[in-house]
């Protein structure tokens, strides 16, 4: 049977679940409106730490460590473990994941990482080559800022469509054996630019990313917004989201009743002070592993589109006065094979 | 995308969220105002009460003032005030103090040479390289009048 429906979109026929999930979150992240779907809540920026890379390390290793005891596993019961993050040559990743002796592939899609590592994983289990990976990725608003921004004591203020990058890991084991929540289609994204330069607006540069992988989602699998009981983006914050909603309605496709973006759900924009809301990847990677897994268990959604958005952007690039490529990835999940047509 | 380059970015300049530059413009009025009301203060007592002459107060003015900003930067206070006041907290010389302070203690990490030191002019080099340059072209410009 083909597994390929399109262009861009895969079936995955073999059943891939997610056995289990883990994440850690920042102090604001945890006095925000997702407070109660998070492993742990860190009570400050540096838990301990020397540095901001080592606290992100930490908290991502947290993250995979937990989750992998959580599926009763043990490492080496890992096949794959596939991360990525927004430091300069994923140092994050590497460091954190240096001790666990697991193969390790690293991957950068920016604030799409956890889409992508999962959509890679589920392809390496679907396709025979792994019986468990274990997909991770994480930000911190601290070592982003001194990355992409200004150091943290400099007196400026933020635009009113920038975002606040998300201190947050989270952590999925895929497996080929498990009863849900399923993996069944991944759509993977094309770079689109549409020519945004603004690095304080990256939710206008990546909506039209995922409104061009949406669209092939919905054409090559013939499925309609109204199968999902979510669909959610990444980090597109409340403008991306309103433009989104534009773009996919010039598209003839009605996204107003049951769509949402993890940027606008993670913070309280008004009472936290966020502008235009979160960002990172640890912004998507929390709340799917918090509030999108919890509800699943819970059984108040069932089918599930998560699509994490990234900016393909470099501080290099964005001094060099060059426009924004963008990049979102879907993956449907559904908390049963019967319900995703297989 | 149905849409150009062109017709992307005016929709989105348009449905994009706009600073309140009235509001914002008004209070850095008033905070750099504040600001310059006690560098002043400081001018009116070291003439008075430590007899120092017009001349040197303004140098002991901006030694307090770029003192202060500096406390203040390593208090993380400075940054609390100017995410309110904008351009009122930049453009005094508190603001240039912040702006070499911040990233020497950000950087600190990365060690005291090629961190602090180094790094220590990323945000107010710019302002140092054409302050400096300006002044010179300035002085040549008021010798050059004074020759002929």
């Amino acid at each position: 049977m083909n597994k390929r429906l399109g262009n861009q979109t895969v079936k995955i026929l073999n059943p891939v679940s997610i056995i289990s999930a883990a994440n850690v979150a920042g102090k604001k992240e945890g006095e925000g409106p997702l407070a109660m779907y998070f492993d742990k809540i860190l009570s400050d920026a540096a838990w301990g730490e020397e540095t901001w890379e080592k606290t992100e390390s930490k908290m991502q290793n947290f993250a995979v460590t937990n989750a992998i005891s959580r599926a009763n596993l043990k490492n080496s019961d890992i096949n794959y473990i596939l991360a990525g993050d927004l430091l300069n040559q994923c140092i994050s990743s590497s460091f954190a994941l240096r001790d666990l002796n697991i193969p390790f592939f690293g991957v950068y899609g920016a604030c799409s990482t956890m889409a992508e590592t999962i959509s890679l994983g589920s392809m390496l289990i679907d396709g025979g080559f792994a019986e468990n990976v274990a997909a991770v990725t994480s930000s911190h608003f601290c070592t982003a800022e001194r990355q992409y921004r200004q150091p943290l004591e400099y007196g400026g203020q933020r635009t009113p469509n920038a975002q606040w990058t998300v201190t947050g890991s989270g952590a999925v084991i895929l497996s080929g054996s498990g009863d849900g929540p399923y993996i069944t289609h991944i759509t993977t994204g094309e770079i689109v630019d549409m020519g945004i330069k603004d690095a304080n607006n990256m939710g206008a540069a990546m909506a039209p990313a995922a409104a061009e992988t949406l669209k092939a989602h919905f054409v090559e699998t013939g499925r309609q917004p109204s199968y999902y009981d979510l669909i959610l983006t990444g980090d597109l914050g409340i403008l991306g989201k309103s433009i989104m909603i534009d773009l996919m309605g010039d598209y003839g496709y009605d996204l107003r009743d049951n769509y949402d973006d993890c940027g606008c759900l993670i913070f309280d924009a008004e009472s936290q002070d966020t502008h235009a809301g979160g960002s990172g990847c640890g912004c998507s990677a929390v709340t799917l592993t918090g509030y999108v897994m919890s509800l699943i268990s819970q059984g108040k959604l069932k089918n599930v589109l998560f699509m994490a958005t990234g900016a393909l952007l470099s501080p290099t690039s964005t001094l060099q006065g060059e426009s924004i490529p963008s990049i979102a990835h879907a993956v449907a999940i559904s908390s049963s094979r019967e319900d995703s047509g297989l | 995308m149905n849409y150009t380059q062109k017709e992307y970015s005016d929709y989105v300049n348009q449905k994009s969220a706009k600073s309140p530059i009235v509001r914002d413009t008004i209070i850095a009025f008033i905070i750099g105002g504040l600001i310059c009301c006690i560098g002043q203060a400081f001018s009116d007592i070291y003439q008075k009460y430590f007899g120092l002459n017009e001349e040197i107060s303004k140098t002991a003015v901006s030694v307090t003032m770029i003192f202060l900003g500096s406390l203040f930067t390593g208090l993380n206070l400075y940054n609390k005030l100017a995410k309110f006041a904008g351009a009122g907290t930049l453009v005094p010389i508190t603001g240039f103090a912040n702006a070499i302070v911040s990233p020497a203690m950000e950087f600190r990490r990365e060690g005291l040479v090629l961190g602090l030191a180094s790094k220590m002019f990323v945000v107010a080099g710019p302002v140092l390289v054409y302050g400096i340059s300006s002044s010179v072209i300035v002085g040549l410009i008021y010798y050059l009048l004074g020759v002929f």
